[in-house]
Parts: structure tokens; C-alpha cells; sequence
């Protein structure tokens, strides 16, 4: 069991503070839903989870480490906008395989067809290149996933599949999911505990 | 430029007209059609590498031809073909009405925004006839239209000029955006960021009250509400709602299918590039009213319902 901690942090972007002097924790045998209004600064919280942004003050720790500089990091996030997070100059097999060695029926679970493998992503619509983003957290072997409202461009079909999933692989190999949403009946569904961010 | 006027005593409800029925109990009393798509066609070519030393398949596609190899492309196998993503599609919108499109993802809905507004890649190809207020359009025309009487909410928060500020690109009376900012809980100061400096629903709300600042009658919103909390979701679909009710029309393509049934009147169930059913909202109360086992297996699927599904996708 690993444990993904902030200690005291504090962020801000210019004179506007976000978190001060936060603290929280997750343990990876459970699904976290975070919950706040629109422009509170749950995408914030995903990019410092996962390293993307430092802190101003405080620290992020990783079973009492901070995150690993170096290589893939332990700690993956899923992007709310996949049109951004993918390079559109490489074909979806080449990204995926910058990522890492991937289980060959992860991409039938996540219902990806082959023939996408060859595409770019501006081949590919917003939930099929979703689809990639999530294999390619997956292809690093995290200790914890975050997801950012990664279903809100899926229809609900792909919706329960993926999440499906998701839950499934999570359990399986003790991976925490930390999720974002702003669906109060998706939260209920997946979430063993909720997080409001106005309450730090 | 031909010119189809609708008379609604012309046809019943469930008679099939300019290509699509109605459900009976549908909001269309009088109304006239203000966006028609008949048998719209969407399409790309694209090279496709076949593994080496087979044949071609026969009889795959109708429109696929084989490309000459010549030179440097001759060691590879690979020909041009025409996927088509959009097959015959026919939808309408009329005045007064909020028509919601729901569906698979990847089955089009974003391309048939697309080629409504005339935004189309080097690449496509569009077949059909769209009408806008009666009048048959080519794709200059809907060019000339997209921005004054049609506007876009695009999916893509890309969608924003990443070096110009948020208040020169929404441009407009000044006035006019600090009410519209103000409806969106937007600080006046967001006018003077960049996009970068937005929160994915914040740039959700932007691209919003770009589409609301002029005066368009057809706004079509390609998955506005992602990244939006419950409360601004809501109060988009307020004022879609309040849009329509003004004698405007909104095409409302959306995931979010709870969030679809509070405000539009008709429903059209969007699969693999086409309607297969075009329905009244009043019908998704319950599985049993749905015509197509597509549309069963999407109300199932609602994590409000039972969130799952049988089969395969």
C-alpha cells in the first residue's frame, strides 16, 4: 500500500492563492472524488498531485518521498482536454510506446481498435483519444491515477466501459484513484470518499 | 438559390418530411424550419497501409479506389480511401426549439457541427443539402452566415486564440460582456488574461458568452457544459432555453444527457454516423418508450440509472 500525501502546501498564481497551507492525504486502496466549483483549483490540485507544478511552500510526498525528478512519474494524470495532452506530430502507437511496455488487453478493455494505432490524433475523436490518454498512464505502472473529468467528452456507453475498467484495474493492482467530476451521480457511483476543496 | 418553405398542415407528425419525422408529442406546432440537414454525408480521405502482398478486398466500400504507385511509394501497400463518418444523416431545427443530439463518441457529432458551420479540413468531403431559414446553402454561403446568424460554442477550449486576450476576443459592446460575465460568475479581470491563465470550465464559460455576445437565431453548442460545475450547467441551459424561447433555434450536441433532457424538446440518438431515432425528450422517462435498443442501452448506461451495459460496443 502507498500513501500520496500533501503536507502544508501552499500555491498561488500571481496574488491569487489557491491553497493555503493544505494538508491531505490518499492511500491507494481508495477512489477520492474531488469536489469544487468551476475555477476553484481542482486542475491545480492534480498538476501538484502528479508534479506538474511545484509548491510555493510545503511539499508533495509519495510513501514519505517527494515525487522522483527523473523518469516516469508514479503519480499519472488523465487530462480533462486529451486534444492537448497528445502530440499531434506522432502516430498514437509512438506515443504510446514512449510511455512504456502496455499489457495487450488493456487496449481491447479500453476498447481501442488497432487501426487507430496508426492515426494522429486529429484523426481521432475527443473520447477515442481519451481512450489513448488513459492507456498511456497506464503503460507507466502508477501507484496512483488521477482523473480530471476524463469522461465528460464520452458517451455514457464508454462511460460505464472505461470506468468499468478502470475500477477494476485499480482494485487488481492496487492503484489509487484520485477523480474529478462534476457529476454528483457518477461521484456516488465510483467514490469510497469525497473531497471539497472549500473545506481545506 | 432554391427556396423550401414549411407549412406545418403540409404533413402529421410521424409523416416523414424533408427527410426526418417527428415524435407526436414533439414542440412543433407552427414551427418553421430554421436549419434543415438532409442526407448529409461527411467524409475523409485518407492512406491506409495494407499489409504486404495481399490483395485488395473486394467490395469493402463502394467509394474506394486504388491508388497508382509510383517511385518511392511502390515498396509500401498503401491506397487512398474514402472513410465515410456521416452517412445520410437528416435532421431539422425549428424555430422556438432546442434539439439535442446525443450519442457514441467518435460517431460524428462533432463533424456534423462542422459542416454546418463550413468548417471543414482540407481533407473532407460533404455531401447533401443543408437549408438554413428555408434557403439552400453552399459551403460560401454558410461561411457568410457562421458568426452573424449561426453561432458556435466549439468543443475544444483550443478553440481560443492562445496569444490574444480574453476581452479582445470576445470583442463586442463592452456593456453587453460585462452582463454576460457577470451571468457566468466571471470576474471582470478575465478580460485582460490569456487563455492559458483560464480554468478548463472558465474557458468553457468564455467560449459561451462568445457565442451569446452577438445577436445569432441558430446557436450550435458542440458540448458546451464539460469542466462546468452543476450550477453554470444549469444556467447555460437557462439560457439556451430563454434563446429558443425568443423564436431562435440551438442544436445542442452533448454527452450529458441528464443535463440535455431538463431543456431541449427533441432528442435525436446519434450511432455510427447517423439518427436512428429522433424522439421526444418525454420519452426517456423510461426504457420501455425508446424505439432503438441503442437508445435502451444509453439509458441504461446513465450513472443515474443502472450504469451498465450489455454486449459489445
Amino acid at each position: 500500500m502507498s500513501v500520496l500525501e500533501l503536507q502544508q502546501v501552499s500555491f498561488s498564481y500571481g496574488a491569487k492563492t489557491v491553497f493555503a497551507n493544505c494538508s491531505l492525504s490518499f492511500d491507494s486502496h481508495e477512489r477520492v472524488a474531488l469536489y469544487a466549483p468551476s475555477g476553484r483549483g481542482k486542475t491545480t490540485l492534480c498538476r501538484l498531485l502528479a508534479g506538474y507544478s511545484k509548491p510555493q511552500a510545503g511539499q508533495v510526498l509519495l510513501d514519505g518521498q517527494p515525487l522522483p525528478q527523473m523518469g516516469p512519474c508514479p503519480v499519472q494524470l488523465i487530462w480533462q482536454h486529451p486534444e492537448q495532452a497528445l502530440d499531434p506530430l506522432l502516430r498514437m502507437q509512438t506515443s504510446l510506446q514512449e510511455a512504456g511496455p502496455l499489457e495487450e488487453d488493456v487496449l481491447h478493455r479500453l476498447g481501442i481498435k488497432p487501426e487507430w494505432l496508426t492515426r494522429y490524433p486529429r484523426e481521432l475523436s475527443g473520447g477515442e483519444m481519451q481512450r489513448f490518454c488513459i492507456a498511456r498512464a497506464l503503460a507507466v505502472h502508477p501507484q496512483f491515477l488521477i482523473a480530471d473529468e476524463i469522461s465528460t467528452m464520452l458517451d455514457a456507453l464508454t462511460q460505464v466501459q472505461i470506468w468499468d475498467f478502470l475500477c477494476s484495474y485499480c482494485d487488481e493492482h492496487e492503484v489509487g484513484l484520485i477523480l474529478v467530476t462534476h457529476s454528483q451521480a457518477l461521484q456516488d457511483r465510483l467514490a469510497t470518499r469525497v473531497v471539497n476543496l472549500d473545506s481545506l | 438559390m432554391d427556396t423550401q418553405q414549411h407549412l406545418s398542415s403540409v404533413h402529421t407528425h410521424e409523416e416523414a418530411h424533408h427527410g426526418h419525422t417527428h415524435a407526436s408529442v414533439s414542440h412543433h406546432a407552427g414551427g418553421h424550419h430554421l436549419l434543415q440537414v438532409e442526407n448529409l454525408c461527411v467524409g475523409f480521405q485518407m492512406y491506409e497501409t495494407l499489409p504486404q502482398q495481399s490483395s485488395p478486398a473486394k467490395g469493402i466500400a463502394c467509394k474506394e479506389k486504388q491508388t497508382k504507385r509510383f517511385g518511392f511509394f511502390s515498396r509500401t501497400t498503401t491506397r487512398q480511401t474514402m472513410q465515410w463518418v456521416i452517412d445520410h444523416l437528416s435532421l431539422s431545427v425549428h424555430t422556438g426549439e432546442i434539439l439535442a443530439v446525443v450519442g457514441a463518441s467518435g460517431s460524428g457529432k462533432t463533424l456534423l457541427a462542422d459542416a454546418i458551420m463550413g468548417l471543414y479540413d482540407t481533407n473532407t468531403c460533404v455531401e447533401g443539402v443543408i437549408y438554413y431559414d428555408g434557403v439552400k446553402q453552399d459551403a460560401s454561403s454558410l461561411t457568410a452566415l457562421r458568426g452573424s446568424e449561426i453561432a458556435f460554442v466549439p468543443q475544444s477550449v483550443k478553440s481560443l486564440d492562445p496569444l490574444m486576450k480574453i476581452g479582445k476576443q470576445i470583442g463586442g459592446d463592452p456593456a453587453r460582456r460585462a452582463e454576460l460575465f457577470e451571468r457566468y460568475s466571471l470576474s471582470t479581470d478575465v478580460e485582460g488574461l490569456y487563455p492559458f491563465e483560464l480554468s478548463g470550465g472558465m474557458a468553457r464559460r468564455v467560449l459561451l458568452c462568445t457565442a451569446l455576445m452577438g445577436n445569432p437565431r441558430l446557436i450550435i453548442a458542440d458540448e458546451p457544459t464539460p469542466g462546468l460545475d452543476l450550477e453554470l450547467a444549469v444556467q447555460a441551459m437557462k439560457d439556451f432555453r430563454t434563446f429558443a424561447d425568443e423564436g431562435k433555434g440551438v442544436l445542442l450536441i452533448t454527452h450529458d444527457i441528464e443535463l440535455a433532457l431538463r431543456v431541449a424538446d427533441r432528442v435525436a440518438v446519434f450511432k455510427d454516423g447517423t439518427v436512428v431515432e429522433e424522439t421526444a425528450v418525454a420519452n426517456f422517462a423510461a426504457p420501455h418508450l425508446l424505439n432503438h435498443p441503442f437508445s435502451r442501452a444509453l439509458w441504461h448506461a446513465l450513472p443515474e440509472h443502472d450504469f451498465s451495459f450489455e454486449g459489445e460496443l
